[in-house]
């Protein structure tokens, strides 16, 4: 039998299921089922992570871009669970914006793409020289300022504390809009358990 | 490994690897299942004084599970005349989906080949971020059904499922913490030797950690006195009360996998994976150094152990299910984000200082740890050896000053040195 070489039939399968979702998720008219096709897709997304050997990006992709869009598939649920599947349909406007933008953008990276030289795939036999490395510890050092392929150096440390900064300050953010909105003067009387009125002992 | 003279990349052999491996798994969480409904039955029974299954199969009722699978597959598979046809169809399969796929990178056993159908570096985050997918299928079958039951029962697990993973995670980093790597079979490996061993004995914060993690486990998978997505009381049967016959089986698949994963990663990360109490096979010689045999055999002792101290935790949520009545929505989410979360936050910065007082202490600081079980510092060799230059230099500097021009190429021929030696290592992972 014909030794078939498993990464590029794989690749092809993932690529195909992505760009399938993708596509499905545009056609689709009722916004839960849209959001199954995009975990559908993002998750074909992160098997060619894994395909390429970036396993915490795959896992990664997994947690953040299809967990996260658990979270559009409950809001999508809450919104729309007044009526019986709701159907939204595309304004003919609406398509044609969208095939200007996604188009624009498509063609730039297919450009981008194909032109640098750096991104030019290597030849099978090489590629099948390729070993699997560990992922995780190189990327932590990284983030921690000693990138370990450069000999310890040009680390990404400022830039890991301005964003987990920034995301802190998000999460208070979220917390104080989100808090529950109680006068004070009507919380001390919920929890005094004291009649209006009633006498102090003293 | 090769399999005989099959090459690895010809149609037949690749193919049937996979399948062997996609076997075993679907193996555990079908059988697995089979196993534990039979045992949820027995030990139920026994809890509120009564026998359980006695008839079929001869003693114990061993076969009862079988007997209801039967059952199943011979019902009418019903779907609501409002539900959404392809979500109602799919959502026990995705649910499913997620059980097994969680499989994929739990190792069963450690050494050089581990028992793994992937060898993850960062197997934990996968493992993790994979359970929390399992979510999707209860929130399609809830939306999907047209019923409010479902859909209640669906929107609570949603927002238990999401609050749960947080505690879940950060009780997860604190063995990652301790051994220094992601990798499962690291985790596992550092354990080896007697109990005290065990991470979960490594010091008090670890010890409650463990408590936690085992609590905010039993929530996300959904099981009293958690299980409020499908309160029988409140809800009929919650997000699956309109699934009947085969589809509703794939959800208690989906459930008894699950709950067997979060305690097989409960016995990886502190009950000392595939290693026992006693290091039975290091004094038998069934160790990779002795030959491919004893390798085996040592490593099919390592996955029975790993499995029964998973059985034992899949027993204790049965034994906690039948105990405890269910808490009320508010209860739970009070439980999470005011207990559960503080105390495991708490944990783990108690940890990293243990870690960093005492980082060769083990079993609360009563027993030195072994050399071996030292955190691992994978990806660090470069690092090293570029400490280990230094180190060098230094005594060059003082044998003597003359030399000091040659000293720069020294040292870019001992870095790709050591480039080259870590891309090996590397490559023998």
């Amino acid at each position: 039998m014909d030794a078939i070489y498993w990464p590029s039939f794989f690749f092809l399968l993932f690529g195909l299921l992505a760009c399938g979702f993708a596509v499905a998720v545009l056609l689709a008219t009722n916004i839960v089922r849209m959001a199954f096709y995009l975990i559908m897709s993002l998750s074909a997304t992160s098997g060619l992570f894994f395909l390429a050997g970036a396993d915490f990006v795959g896992a990664m992709q997994l947690m953040i871009y299809v967990g996260g869009t658990l979270v559009l598939l409950i809001f999508g649920v809450m919104l729309t669970s007044q009526e019986r599947f709701v159907e939204m349909k595309t304004m003919a406007g609406d398509w044609i914006f969208g095939f200007l933008a996604g188009g624009a953008l498509l063609v730039t990276l297919c450009w981008v793409a194909f032109s640098v030289p750096a991104w030019r795939g290597i030849d099978r036999a090489a590629a099948e020289q390729l070993q699997v490395e560990p992922t995780v510890a190189p990327l932590a050092m990284g983030l921690l300022g000693a990138r370990t392929d450069e000999g310890g150096e040009h680390g990404y440390l400022l830039f890991f504390e301005i964003v987990s900064v920034h995301l802190l300050v998000v999460l208070v953010g979220a917390a104080y809009l989100a808090r529950a909105k109680i006068s004070r003067g009507t919380a001390a009387e919920r929890t005094s358990h004291v009649e209006p009125g009633a006498a102090l002992p003293k | 490994m090769s399999v005989g003279y099959l090459a690895s990349d010809s149609l037949l052999g690749y193919v049937l690897a996979a399948l062997v491996h996609i076997a075993l798994i679907i193996n555990i969480v079908a059988v697995g299942a089979l196993v534990f409904i039979w045992l949820e039955r027995k030990i139920s029974g026994r809890i509120q004084d009564r026998l359980g299954p006695t008839r079929v199969g001869g003693k114990f009722g061993w076969l009862q599970t079988l007997a209801d699978g039967l059952k199943l597959i011979t019902k009418e598979d019903l779907m609501p005349a409002g539900a959404d046809g392809l979500l109602f169809k799919i959502a026990p399969y995705v649910s499913f989906c997620a059980a097994i796929a969680a499989y994929l990178a739990i190792p069963f056993a450690g050494g050089d080949h581990p028992f793994a159908a992937l060898r993850v570096n960062s197997g934990i985050f996968f493992v993790l971020a994979v359970l929390g997918l399992e979510v999707f299928g209860t929130i399609l079958a809830g939306y999907s059904s047209a019923s409010k039951w479902s859909l209640f029962g669906a929107m609570r697990e949603a927002a238990q499922v999401v609050s749960y993973e947080v505690p879940i995670g950060m009780c997860a980093v604190v063995p990652v913490l301790l051994v220094g790597s992601l990798d499962l079979v690291y985790i596992g490996d550092m354990q080896a030797g007697l109990f005290t061993n065990w991470l979960v004995f490594n010091d008090p914060f670890t010890f409650i950690a463990f408590w936690v993690y085992f609590t905010c486990a039993l929530a996300s998978v959904n099981r009293a006195p958690f299980d409020l997505a499908e309160a029988e009381s409140e809800l009929v049967a919650g997000f699956h009360t309109e699934y009947s016959g085969l589809r509703w089986s794939f959800f208690f698949m989906a459930e008894y996998g699950s709950m067997f994963s979060v305690s097989l990663l409960a016995a990886i990360l502190f009950l000392g994976g595939w290693n026992g109490p006693l290091p039975v096979t290091e004094w038998l010689g069934l160790t990779g150094e002795v030959g491919t045999l004893s390798w085996y055999l040592g490593s099919l002792i390592g996955a029975a152990n790993l499995i029964g101290k998973a059985t034992f935790g899949v027993c204790v949520m049965m034994w906690i299910r039948w105990t405890l009545p269910r808490l009320r929505i508010d209860q739970v989410m009070a439980t999470c984000l005011k207990y559960c979360t503080p105390i495991a936050a708490t944990m783990f910065l108690g940890a990293v200082l243990w870690q960093y007082n005492l980082p060769h202490r083990n079993f609360f600081g009563l027993s030195d740890r072994p050399a071996a079980t030292y955190a691992v510092s994978e990806g660090w060799e470069l690092e090293k050896a570029k400490a280990e230059q230094e180190k060098a230099l230094l005594e060059q500097d003082i044998e003597g000053a003359e030399q000091s021009e040659n000293l720069d190429e020294t040292v870019e021929s001992r870095t790709a040195e050591a480039v080259v030696k870590t891309v090996a290592l590397r490559g023998g992972n």
